[in-house]
């Protein structure tokens, strides 16, 4: 296990690399760059710029050295914490994030925990009562899910909730908490306004999750062990509970790899209609205005929280599942 | 006649007159023959057919293609034409009975009214003025893909009348004709999305698992890579980076790249699945030993036999690259007026206003859902019969 563990965080550092080098791809993509297009805003006002200004400015941005080194500050500036400069704010990245990731991964990890917490007794229940009406009303509720885009689910929810429970509108707690340090009360508000987002981004994976522990269950029901229980009469309930069930468990953990992108994904959409202060409207912001690092890094940050959540599904998947041989390949 | 008594009770010796056939046991009926000699894209047919929703899905889906064929003859109004007067209208009901008398389908006048108190448009029925809708007939002139000059509509208000099945925007424009003329947009955009990564999937996954060895190490690592992005901010950033003086037809087809490009993975990952477990077939190494190249081995021989599943799982990816299209256009990343597709149309929805006040603004997202559902059965249906000697 720990041989296991050591590989496994090694294959992440290359697998981190190449994704830094994407990110830094990507966001120099749009042709200019903010000191341009920011000159050319100060030109279009009257002001007029020299060409030392411009060119000390360049300098101070690194924008005047070969991309390759460019990347190579800002890569070894993450390693040390430091995240580039954000122009639009004029701050560092660190600074103007602030407690965007922690929200961010509060309302992703809360949308996980809601997700099982739906998908696993409906799972169950349409496995075992397969064709029946309820299993038919549920699977066509969770394919719904699937198909509604999210955005407008969340304008709805929104809605609803600020006419029957006076939800204040948007955002992820009372406006009178903004900006203040961390309360008991906060903590109550935000729990009020969360569940907004939570349901809204948690709805299209639910409905995956459901199919596969049913498909996934069904196939279990099926196996002789089962059979033989039932047959030497082993109570329904206990039948179900005692293996079935813990073979049919495994997506739960395992998907966490493919869950968790999807959860970010829907995060970043739903947090621009909701105005919630997590990263998507601000990394949305910043694509808008060619805020290279601040979007570079949100995107770095996103693609780490996935990486990690894979790594943390294939170790509680080896720990969880005796069948998962760790060494690989070496029987053929 | 001269046989012993004891043998009287025998049957009587009996012979066909019909030529002894042999394998009668092993021939079959017409209808065993139907089915053991059909092809396998026969047998696929045969099973998807008894999938009923599968079925019902892909004629909803076939009508709706159709229709993008002859948008404009369906809608009633042109895709920019403004009704000043019916700014933010609500859907006019059809009616068919007026006091009791059958008039055939028609629909009452709008009348407009400023509330001087809140500034709100209000419309009430005009129970008076009866609008008879016309049908196959002329109206608004349109260019028939931008190219033919015409006339013809499938329905049109009456005279000096208006027809507003679905409520009019915040410039007056028919949602209805929107609605037909956006699915254009909306439907293709999935379409060659596809096709994209498609031929991505199948050309890397194809070398990866043909191959093996170091190109497969490093495409399952690339896979990896791209994998570990989530989707949306991702395909957030590569829209970001169209440049804004592309015309709308360009950057149309930068957005189906952009979509087309981040999904290829799992395609490829079922490519090579698929090509490792068929290259120790006997066909496969009856094709190298004659001298086949690899691109004829991996296109001709080993492809069609698992083509099915590749269709199965693309058709189940199209409604993934849908909703992308119309989040990315909701977002103001993806497609810009005046190209219209459905997430365009959904940007006029954008805050909680319009769900209090005019609600048919979200109407864009009713054929959305249609069709991300249709796509879902109909390729659950499909790799059901994708393997059809199950």
């Amino acid at each position: 296990m720990f041989g296991y563990l050591v590989r496994r965080v090694l294959i992440m550092i290359p697998t981190l690399i190449a994704i830094s080098v994407i990110v830094f791809t990507i966001i120099q993509l749009p042709p200019g760059d903010y000191l341009s297009s920011y000159i050319a805003e100060l030109q279009s006002q009257g002001e007029s710029v020299s060409g030392d200004k411009i060119a000390f400015l360049r300098e101070q941005y690194g924008f005047d050295k070969p991309m390759w080194q460019q990347y190579a500050i800002w890569a070894v500036g993450m390693l040390h914490g430091d995240f580039g400069y954000s122009f639009e704010y004029n701050l560092p990245v660190s600074e103007v994030v602030g407690d965007r990731l922690w929200l961010t991964f509060m309302v992703s990890f809360s949308t996980i925990l809601f997700t099982w917490a739906v998908s696993f007794p409906i799972g169950v229940y349409s496995a075992v009562r397969q064709y029946s009406i309820g299993d038919y009303v549920l699977t066509l509720i969770g394919f719904l899910g699937l198909a509604t885009p999210s955005f407008l689910l969340a304008l709805v929810l929104l809605y609803l909730a600020n006419n029957w429970f006076g939800t204040s509108i948007g955002g992820l707690m009372d406006p009178t908490f903004v900006g203040k340090p961390w309360s008991w009360a906060k903590l109550v508000s935000v729990l009020e306004h969360l569940w907004v987002p939570v349901v809204v981004i948690g709805t299209s994976g639910t409905a995956g999750m459901i199919r596969r522990l049913r498909a996934n269950l069904l196939d279990e029901l099926q196996k002789q062990y089962v059979v033989t229980g039932r047959a030497k009469g082993l109570p329904p309930g206990r039948l179900l509970l005692k293996y079935p069930l813990r073979m049919a468990l495994n997506p739960f953990i395992a998907d966490i790899g493919s869950l968790l992108p999807q959860v970010i994904s829907g995060a970043a959409i739903v947090s621009v209609v909701l105005s919630l202060p997590t990263t998507g409207p601000m990394l949305l912001q910043a694509l808008r205005s060619q805020d290279m690092y601040l979007a570079g890094s949100f995107l770095m940050f996103m693609s780490f929280l996935t990486v990690i959540g894979v790594f943390v599904s294939d170790l509680a998947l080896a720990a969880l599942d005796p069948r998962i041989r760790l060494e690989g390949g070496m029987r053929r | 006649m001269n046989a012993p008594q004891d043998r009287t009770d025998r049957l009587e010796h009996w012979v066909s007159p019909e030529p002894f056939r042999p394998q009668v046991a092993e021939e079959m009926s017409p209808d065993q023959e139907r089915y053991f000699m059909a092809t396998q894209w026969r047998l696929m047919w045969w099973k998807l057919r008894r999938h009923k929703v599968a079925v019902i899905s892909g004629v909803i889906l076939l009508l709706m293609y159709a229709s993008i064929l002859v948008s404009e003859l369906l809608a009633p109004y042109n895709l920019h034409v403004r009704h000043v007067d019916h700014i933010y209208a609500p859907p006019q009901g059809i009616h068919l009975f007026h006091d009791g008398r059958l008039i055939g389908p028609f629909v009452y006048g709008l009348h407009y009214r400023l509330n001087m108190e809140t500034l709100k448009r209000e419309y009430q029925e005009d129970r008076t003025k009866i609008e008879p809708v016309r049908f196959f007939c002329s109206g608004e002139r349109y260019a028939f893909w931008g190219l033919i000059e015409m006339r013809a509509h499938l329905m049109c208000p009456a005279e000096n009348g208006t027809l507003f099945l679905l409520g009019t925007d915040r410039l007056g424009r028919d949602m209805l004709s929107r609605i037909l003329i956006g699915a254009r947009i909306s439907l293709t955009v999935g379409l060659i999305g596809i096709a994209v990564s498609f031929v991505l999937g199948i050309t890397i996954g194809g070398l990866a698992g043909y191959y093996g060895g170091w190109v497969d190490n490093l495409t399952q690592r690339s896979i990896e890579v791209i994998r570990s992005f989530p989707e949306l901010p991702l395909w957030m950033a590569l829209s970001a980076a169209l440049p804004v003086t592309w015309s709308p037809l360009i950057v149309y087809f930068g957005i189906t790249i952009i979509l087309g490009l981040l999904d290829w993975t799992g395609l490829a990952r079922a490519v090579r699945s698929k090509l490792l477990a068929v290259r120790e077939e006997d066909f496969v190494s009856a094709a190298v030993l004659m001298g086949a190249r690899p691109a004829r081995v991996i296109g001709r021989h080993m492809l069609p036999s698992f083509m099915s599943h590749l269709i199965a799982s693309a058709t189940l990816s199209v409604p993934h690259m849908i909703l992308g299209e119309t989040a990315l256009s909701f977002l103001g990343l993806g497609l810009r007026p005046p190209m219209t597709s459905w997430g365009v149309l959904l940007t006029e929805a954008q805050n909680m206003n319009v769900v209090a006040l005019y609600p048919w603004l979200m109407l864009p997202v009713v054929p959305v859902i249609v069709v991300v559902l249709a796509f879902n059965f109909l390729g659950d249906g499909l790799r059901d019969a994708a393997d059809p000697y199950k």
